[in-house]
């Protein structure tokens, strides 16, 4: 998965996507996964780095991550031709 | 730079809640980097609130209704150009178009230059012609046709189903759900509006607009698409945002290629979840939210008098996407001797 290559990220966590006129807000945790789908990291690279940062397993991981995967892409902030 | 000192001529200051494009294209003008702008208001009701914004409009005079015709247009407007000597007149009504198309070379010879779409360009882009214009110039546009009666409603349960769009000939447009509504939405506006009714296709996804403008030899001078981000009950933008879209920039450069489009326009096109877009409406006049192209770094208006008066003007080559405008409501507070001039002597 890609995020678009236009999506705005800004530090506050304010996420713009200047295709559709959509902005969100994303916490800390959301914000990193979503600069790491930007410089094109796997699932699975962002799955051991927040397991790694957070000091959680994978079991507690999975799902959360799976679900805002999920999220991003029906908001349309993933390349819809990935 | 010095600026050039001119009159224009605007047209459209009911600045309501659903606006007339004509103070904003003032407000375009006034921050023109070419020009110094006297701007002579042209008012069709006593209640449109530009007449009384002395701040952006320097003088007011009433003209008659599309209604009377080019000859009594054409009256009022020369004793106007003998008070003002206007320099460029800019309708913004899409009522009141045919008539100055009409009168464009009468104008032109008194000394007032226009910049208006052709009348061919004018009427193939008709809402009862949308489909055909879409299959000239590559547009997907949802299948439509005009009905005279509300004896047609029936049969259109099996044309088109339900939901379907009722739209007026000029401004308008409801959602029905069933053969009643549709029944009710074409009485009302057909009472407002006059006939015939359109009635279209209902194509779910995100409305987005763009406004551009067209140089009459093919290209694209200026184009800024948006979104709305808050609509009022009668559908209007309220707030909007202005968006990175480039099969939207494309459908436009292509339309004006084709079409040599002359003047202001704007599109409406519906994006579905599979980002098809879909043309709902051209409207062939800059839209009220045409401001927001000047805050996101394209001044359509200032480019369209720049061409009304014979110049070469470049097309912009990019605008600032992400730029909003968000629109208010103020309190003017007038003098009834203001109200009371207006009314009597048609001029303010």
């Amino acid at each position: 998965m890609k995020l678009l290559k236009n999506i705005a990220l800004s530090d506050t966590g304010f996420v713009f996507n200047p295709g559709t006129g959509d902005s969100f807000s994303v916490n800390p945790i959301g914000l990193s996964i979503l600069k790491d789908l930007q410089e094109g990291k796997s699932e699975e690279a962002i799955r051991n780095r927040v397991i790694e940062d957070y000091q959680t397993d994978n079991e507690t991981i999975e799902k959360d991550l799976y679900d805002f995967l999920k999220m991003i892409e029906q908001f349309n902030l993933t390349d819809y031709h990935e | 730079m010095s600026k050039r000192k001119i009159t224009v001529a605007v047209s459209g200051l009911n600045n309501i809640d659903s606006p007339g494009p004509g103070i904003p294209v003032i407000r375009a003008l006034k921050d023109s980097d070419f020009f110094e702008i006297r701007i002579i208001g042209l008012s069709y009701d006593t209640m449109e609130p530009g007449i009384y914004m002395h701040d952006l409009v320097d003088k007011t005079y009433q003209i008659p209704l599309p209604s009377a015709g080019q000859q009594s247009l054409l009256t009022r407007l020369s004793y106007i150009h003998q008070q003002e000597k206007i320099d460029v007149l800019i309708p913004n009504f899409d009522a009141e178009l045919f008539n100055f198309i009409k009168l464009h070379d009468t104008l032109k010879n008194m000394g007032i230059d226009t910049f208006l779409p052709t009348l061919e360009q004018f009427e193939e882009r008709q809402k009862w012609s949308l489909n055909t214009f879409g299959e000239k110039y590559g547009i997907k546009v949802p299948k439509s046709k005009q009905i005279n009666s509300t004896a047609e409603i029936h049969a259109l349960t099996h044309e088109f189903g339900y939901p379907l769009v009722v739209k007026g000939k000029f401004y308008d447009a409801t959602v029905a759900y069933s053969p009643e509504q549709a029944m009710a939405a074409f009485n009302k506006i057909s009472g407002k509006w006059g006939l015939p009714i359109i009635i279209q296709q209902f194509t779910p996804g995100i409305e987005v607009n763009l406004t551009g403008i067209g140089d009459g030899k093919g290209n694209l001078i200026g184009a800024v698409p948006m979104r709305k981000t808050y609509i009022t009950d009668k559908g209007k933008a309220w707030a909007g945002i202005a968006l990175e879209d480039e099969t939207l920039m494309n459908i436009a450069r292509n339309m004006v290629k084709g079409n040599n489009w002359r003047g202001g326009f704007e599109l409406e096109m519906i994006k579905t979840d599979k980002r098809e877009y879909y043309l709902i409406e051209i409207n062939p006049r800059f839209p009220a939210w045409v401001y927001l192209a000047v805050g996101a770094g394209q001044n359509h208006p200032e480019a369209l008098v720049r061409l009304a008066l014979g110049e070469d003007v470049k097309p912009y080559e990019s605008y600032e996407s992400g730029k909003m405008f968000i629109r208010y409501s103020y309190d003017k507070i007038v003098d009834l001797k203001e109200f009371e001039t207006i009314s009597t002597l048609g001029e303010l």
